[in-house]
């Protein structure tokens, strides 16, 4: 057959950049594990929201103005008047919190499968650089639209600088280019905001992928599935990544959007968490409000600032814990990777530093009274233990053996059966009295199961005690 | 680990309440699909609001058009005598004599609605008594020492305070002592179709974004049901 005019510069172009080897090296024949649960959605997530920051952000800068006089009034137009702006913004808004929420279960999944030991540290360091310029790109982002939140979370940020002794002062007014925040600040985070720090995001991320392209995956039973290869040397346990996982990436895409738009269309301010309510006040320098909290994703790091008396100590201490996340790989003594095979002691601390973490996260959105301050002084104990305290207590563990191969975990569909007998073990079918009163309660779809069956107090006792049993060993 | 994961769905879904301190707040009742109580909110607000207070973010074209208004009938029962449709809402108030007669500049209101909530605004608007230590002879209980004269004065008549002390403490009960020109029924409905027209001008897509919202839910749904299947259908073969 004659090739025709297309597949010949199909051709063309092959012969002079390897497309078909980079497509095959990274999606066709990259083997993941087949095993990847729930948690694994949240790696490709990140990537779409991080194409929907830059998309909308795009669009935004096309209306927004960075300037102290326009910029207030420039985000309401794009609200108001300019044809779709008010989705545009609504999905730049939420996208940020979402970022946020998708980065922290990812890394949260990271710890939890120990993605981040031998051989994968890098992967892990990379990533960890990811969070931190997410968070110099939200805070500059938060700026932009010139709010009283925006103005007076950025100047108390920016003052913490001022803590380090000697340069302090020196510094903070180098980072503002004002004495206060003003009009030169604005300009600056916005040139960090929307070229600077994407920039630095977008080479992170391609290092994130790069490195792990190049170790493999890790999986929830935390086995190198590399050990076991057939005869063409393909991991018995992998799958290729296309198109076994995009496709299923799809599904958690599907997911994830209905919640999206879910909070654009009918909850975009997300109670005052995603959009604060003084936020929406234009900026006023000489009018400090009562009550300054940063957006929720700051606040778990604002706790502990607030928590520690002295303020340079503070400003130390929520750097420290951002900087412990970095050494976690050296921290965490113990070879075993999935929390699945290890030791009672490690499930615990993770417990007790995910409560610490969602405590001083809800703390750092609350004003500051005494009883609180000391509340969040526990956690902020709490939250450098399970770091600090890492080296002595994953020696002590005792882990379970950890098997060859991967485990295959029910899929949600095999769970239907389970979860109807339970429904059929806490409740009892009613006993049927049928009077002539009640004629239309005899209509078919009152008689479905749900309407015939009454709770059983005896087999929720059961199902009750059941769990609690399952927890206590699943915690051992 | 379970248990984890429904501690994280919690963080993510907790978020609700937010704090108003000092007195308990009246519920106003928005219903911004009735475009009668906007029409009325905004020619109450023309009538005793905008001698003070702009709302610079909106043109009286934007209301006609979201009410589904005539845009003449709008000019001619809402807007100020000589106003321009494509107006946005200013107040011919000048900044230096409003900061020589009330201490402070009246703000902009586009966006209160946004900052407060309806029912703050609502029961602001309803809880002045008369306090003859304050300079307009007016105090208000949900924000105490306001710089705000009563302009809904007339309407609702004068307000006294009655300060009883309970073991809770003092309880602040406010009692009718004059007549308005209204019931308390039509001032309370007068002073919700207000605040209606400050929550639609705080964000006038609300509603367009709320109809939209159903159909890509549906369209969104929809997507996940075939991405679903497709996955279903692709993994089959894998144990």
């Amino acid at each position: 057959m004659k090739p025709s005019r297309l597949s010949a510069y199909g051709e063309w172009v092959l012969d002079r950049f390897p497309l078909a080897s980079l497509w095959k090296d990274h999606m066709t024949h990259y083997y993941a594990p087949k095993n990847f649960n729930f948690w694994y959605f949240f790696g490709s997530l990140a990537l779409l929201v991080l194409v929907n920051q830059f998309i909308t952000g795009i669009l935004l800068t096309m209306n927004y103005k960075p300037d102290a006089k326009l910029a207030f009034d420039s985000v309401e137009y794009i609200m108001r008047d300019v044809s779709w702006g008010w989705l545009v913004r609504y999905m730049h808004s939420t996208g940020a919190s979402a970022f946020f929420i998708v980065v922290y279960l990812h890394m949260f999944r990271g710890i939890m499968y120990g993605s981040f030991k031998q051989p994968r540290e890098l992967i892990w360091i990379f990533g960890m650089l990811i969070f931190v310029a997410l968070m110099a790109e939200a805070f500059m982002g938060y700026l932009l639209p010139w709010g009283q939140m925006s103005y007076w979370g950025a100047q108390v940020i920016i003052s913490l600088f001022s803590a380090i002794p000697v340069i302090g002062d020196e510094l903070s007014l180098w980072i503002r280019g004002d004495y206060v925040v003003s009009d030169a600040t604005l300009n600056r985070f916005f040139a960090f905001h929307v070229i600077a720090v994407p920039l630095v995001l977008v080479m992170l991320v391609f290092m994130h992928i790069v490195a792990l392209h190049e170790v493999g995956s890790n999986n929830p039973d935390g086995i190198d599935i590399k050990k076991v290869k057939d005869k063409n040397g393909i991991p018995l346990d992998g799958i290729p990544f296309h198109p076994y996982y995009t496709v299923k990436d799809l599904v958690g895409v599907g997911v994830f959007l209905i919640f999206f738009a879910t909070v654009i269309f009918y909850m975009p301010e997300m109670g005052g968490y995603f959009l604060e309510h003084a936020n929406f006040i234009p900026a006023d320098p000489m009018k400090t409000p009562e009550h300054i909290a940063p957006v929720w994703y700051f606040t778990p790091f604002y706790a502990i600032l607030r928590a520690i008396p002295d303020k340079f100590a503070g400003v130390i201490g929520m750097g420290g814990a951002i900087v412990v996340l970095f050494l976690l790989p050296w921290l965490d003594r113990n070879p075993v990777r999935s929390i699945r095979y290890r030791g009672g002691i490690y499930k615990k601390a993770l417990a007790l530093f995910v409560i610490s973490f969602i405590a001083l996260g809800y703390l750092g959105t609350q004003p500051a009274t005494p009883v609180a301050t000391n509340v969040a002084r526990v956690f902020t104990v709490i939250y450098f233990g399970f770091f600090l305290l890492m080296p002595l207590y994953t020696r002590w563990e005792k882990t379970k053996p950890v098997p060859e191969r991967l485990t295959v975990e029910l899929s949600f569909e095999e769970q239907i059966p389970a979860l109807i007998e339970t429904f059929e073990e806490i409740t009892e079918i009613k006993p049927t009295v049928i009077t002539a009163t009640d004629d239309h309660h005899n209509h078919p779809a009152f008689r479905s199961v749900f309407f015939s069956r009454r709770p059983n107090p005896e087999g929720m006792r059961n199902v009750a005690t059941r769990l609690a049993k399952k927890l206590k060993e699943s915690l051992d | 680990m379970k248990k984890l994961t429904t501690l994280l769905l919690l963080l993510t879904l907790s978020f609700g309440a937010y704090a108003s301190e000092g007195v308990e707040l009246q519920e106003a009742d928005i219903d911004l699909g009735d475009k009668a109580s906007l029409l009325r909110g905004a020619k109450h607000f023309v009538t005793y609001c905008l001698g003070c207070h702009s709302i610079k973010h909106i043109r009286y074209l934007r209301i006609a058009l979201d009410t589904h208004a005539d845009e003449k009938e709008v000019l001619k029962d809402i807007a100020p005598l000589g106003a321009s449709i494509y107006d946005q809402i200013h107040s011919a108030m000048n900044k230096h004599d409003a900061e020589k007669w009330f201490g402070t500049q009246p703000p902009d209101l586009s966006l209160i609605a946004r900052v407060r909530g309806a029912d703050w605004l609502y029961s602001y608007l309803k809880s002045y008594y008369s306090d003859p230590k304050r300079p307009f002879g007016v105090n208000n209980l949900v924000f105490q020492d306001t710089a705000m004269p009563n302009p809904l004065w007339q309407l609702q008549g004068e307000q006294h305070i009655d300060i009883r002390k309970t073991i809770y403490g003092d309880q602040q009960e406010l009692i009718l002592a004059k007549d308005g020109a209204l019931s308390e029924k039509e001032f309370n409905q007068m002073v919700n179709d207000l605040v209606t027209f400050l929550v639609y001008v705080g964000e006038p897509t609300q509603l367009d974004r709320q109809s939209m919202g159903k159909y890509v839910l549906i369209f969104l749904s929809l997507f996940l049901v075939l991405a679903y299947l497709l996955k279903k259908e692709y993994w089959k073969d894998i144990h």
